[in-house]
């Protein structure tokens, strides 16, 4: 009876993570295609050195971050995947989107100082730690660079 | 004296470096929370992005970043370029967040 309870709750888990990870993920996906064509204007490269025609603007430091977790289907779905090897999608999907986003933050702070260009774009994954060590917990993701920004528009 | 000019690139257009004063660094450690452990454990079955632990770190960022600011200011520096972040986690639930760069004084070309 102990047995079949726990594997109702097993299954119980395992069914809302699948819906509700999924619609979150789809929707997250639609709001990260809608932005990035809102910002494309500002465009953001990881040279090292200021383009000639930004020679006179103002640099200043921007970042974004976003700290994002897998939902629980696609934790076991990867445990599964791990005994084979091979390509984990579910974390890929993870990744791709937590590093869009945080690069969209990046740009959207800085269209508020009044940017056109980011420029040395640099990333930083991290792993937090749950209360539980088990598996994957959560990853953060940091994107920092330097915006240029016009010297009369501010 | 104005705000210090935060930047991670090498050279500033438009500026010269006048001095060079050597690297200055912040950092902080942070840990969560337990209401907020809680509701990303939620989050953990659920999927999606956990704003608390956001907010927390970057929060934890301006506080490094701030640091390394004073401690430029203290040697006398307006500008700190090629900032870089760096982040680690050294127990379960604590992250150590690292800011560091070059103090510079910047001049008019």
């Amino acid at each position: 009876m102990e047995a079949l309870i726990q594997l109702g709750i097993f299954a119980l888990l395992l069914g809302l993570g699948f819906f509700f990870g999924r619609r979150a993920e789809a929707k997250h996906y639609q709001s990260i295609f809608a932005r990035e064509d809102e910002l494309r204007q500002i465009v953001v490269s990881t040279d090292r050195f200021p383009p000639i025609e930004f020679t006179n603007h103002n640099a200043q430091l921007v970042s974004g971050n976003v700290v994002i977790s897998v939902d629980y289907f696609k934790r076991v779905s990867a445990g599964l995947r791990a005994l084979v090897g091979g390509r984990i999608r579910s974390y890929e999907t993870l990744l791709d989107r937590a590093r869009r986003e945080a690069l969209l933050r990046m740009q959207e702070q800085a269209r508020a100082a009044g940017a056109d260009a980011i420029i040395n774009t640099k990333f930083e994954t991290s792993r937090i730690s749950g209360n539980s060590n088990k598996g994957v917990a959560s990853i953060e993701v940091l994107a920092y660079g330097t915006a240029l920004s016009p010297k009369n528009k501010r | 004296m104005t705000t210090i000019l935060l930047s991670n690139i090498e050279i500033i257009p438009g500026k010269r470096v006048s001095q060079h004063l050597g690297l200055v660094l912040g950092s902080t450690v942070r840990a969560k929370h337990a209401g907020k452990d809680i509701m990303a454990g939620l989050k953990n079955i659920f999927g999606g992005e956990l704003g608390g632990y956001t907010e927390l770190l970057s929060e934890a960022r301006q506080e490094a970043t701030d640091r390394m600011t004073e401690q430029a200011k203290a040697i006398g520096a307006n500008a700190v370029i090629n900032v870089r972040y760096s982040t680690s986690s050294i127990a379960a639930g604590a992250s150590e967040i690292l800011a560091y760069g070059t103090a510079v004084v910047l001049e008019e070309k």
